[in-house]
């Protein structure tokens, strides 16, 4: 009976440092949460601005006619990826890998019709355990991620569009509704949709030309909107592992408690047999 | 002096927002100074400082490609990177321009020379943001 103890003594030592790190990992990842929704607040004034801007060219020029705003015929497609380097994030990289590859799956029929573009480690080695080597990758993203950190990537993607190596790029990432919330979604990005380039207010004069300034533009706001994307991307990762990890918490508060009364009930039954063995001893003496 | 609210947005955040009497930028078409009441307008910016005058006082700031915006209440800078003085790594920005440098002596593909060239600017332009 008393090694059946000593083992169940173990299990709950164990089980509560887990609970310790999980506990430790949930509160870490909270904090971390505030700040990345407040990051993702902060960006949004520059993207709404190019837009802003974008939509009063349009509506003082009439019809705008700049190759990132139209569609063709699609022959190659680019998907910009964004994943976490780091796991015990629950479904959060598991749902986002899922979406695409089914997507691509269900799309293409050669793996020369699509490249993938990669944000984080977990998404990389997903893609490489199936053959296919990125485009591009960044891998190592602090928790609050520079503009500069995904400039080249957003800037190969959106090149590889303009150039017609592409003809289409899908952002694919988590989107952020609450901390307990992150649906995975699939965003054409480029060709841009106009309609999202509506209801401008000032007119400007444009120096030198108001396609010139597109040029310039649009590039750029498809370049942030991809920021954006990590940044939100950022933000469910960290709601993904608050939830996660209060889970896994919850969890070894219940086992904690399941094993401390299988133990209290093997402690209580060694007691009772110890005194009946006594008694057992007294009276055979007598 | 009347002035007018100049605001310097990175896709980080909200870098500047202020009252100034003039500014003075690098747009692509060549140097533009804007006081208050001027038409509203928007051009691409160069990889250059831009001067901020403020009460007698000037200021300067390095920006990092974007472009300018001038609306009628105020004046937006949208840049990739902004840069107060204090913010600026100076021996960065120097290893940065040798690195730079060093690269554009050697002889590559245009790409390359083109990214060089623009690790140039940028280094050039903290360097002469620093400086004063």
């Amino acid at each position: 009976m008393a090694k059946g103890m000593r083992e169940i003594k173990r299990s709950i030592k164990s089980t509560q440092n887990t609970k310790q790190i999980t506990k430790a990992m949930e509160m870490v990842a909270s904090a971390k949460l505030k700040r990345a929704q407040e990051a993702a607040v902060a960006s949004r004034p520059y993207t709404d601005k190019i837009r802003e801007v974008v939509a009063s060219i349009a509506s003082g020029g009439g019809a705008i006619k700049h190759p990132m705003l139209q569609s063709r015929e699609i022959k190659r497609t680019a998907y910009l990826v964004v994943t976490s380097d780091r796991g015990l994030a629950g479904g959060y990289n598991a749902n986002v890998l899922r979406k695409v590859w089914l997507t691509i799956q269900e799309k293409h029929k050669s793996p020369a019709e699509y490249d993938v573009f990669v944000i984080g480690r977990k998404g990389r080695d997903y893609f490489k355990r199936r053959g296919i080597t990125p485009a591009d990758e960044v891998t190592g993203l602090s928790d609050s991620p520079k503009f500069a950190d995904i400039k080249s990537l957003a800037a190969s993607a959106v090149k590889g569009f303009e150039s017609g190596k592409y003809d289409e790029l899908n952002l694919v990432y988590n989107q952020f509704y609450n901390a307990i919330t992150q649906v995975p979604v699939i965003k054409q990005l480029l060709p841009l949709d106009q309609s999202q380039f509506t209801g401008a207010k000032a007119s400007y004069e444009y120096e030198p030309s108001p396609e010139k300034v597109l040029d310039v533009l649009l590039p750029k706001y498809a370049e942030t909107v991809i920021y954006s994307a990590v940044l939100e991307g950022k933000a469910s990762e960290f709601g993904a592992r608050m939830t996660a990890m209060g889970n896994a918490t919850k969890n070894a508060t219940k086992m904690i408690a399941g094993l401390t009364l299988t133990y209290n009930r093997a402690r209580q039954a060694a007691i009772t047999q110890e005194i009946a063995e006594i008694v057992g001893g007294a009276n055979a003496q007598q | 002096m009347s002035s007018f609210l100049l605001e310097i947005v990175t896709p980080e955040r909200k870098v500047y927002a202020e009252d100034v009497n003039m500014v003075i930028v690098k747009g692509s078409e060549g140097e533009m100074g804007i006081m208050p009441n001027h038409i509203p307008m928007v051009t691409p910016l160069k990889i250059a400082p831009i001067t901020i005058k403020k009460n007698n006082a000037e200021e300067k700031i390095a920006v990092g490609g974007g472009f300018l915006e001038i609306r009628k209440d105020k004046v937006v800078i949208l840049a990739e990177s902004a840069e107060l003085p204090g913010d600026i790594d100076l021996a960065r920005a120097e290893a940065a321009k040798q690195r730079a440098e060093q690269r554009l002596g050697g002889k590559k593909d245009d790409y390359d020379q083109l990214r060089a060239e623009l690790a140039l600017q940028r280094a050039m332009n903290r360097i002469a943001v620093k400086q004063g």
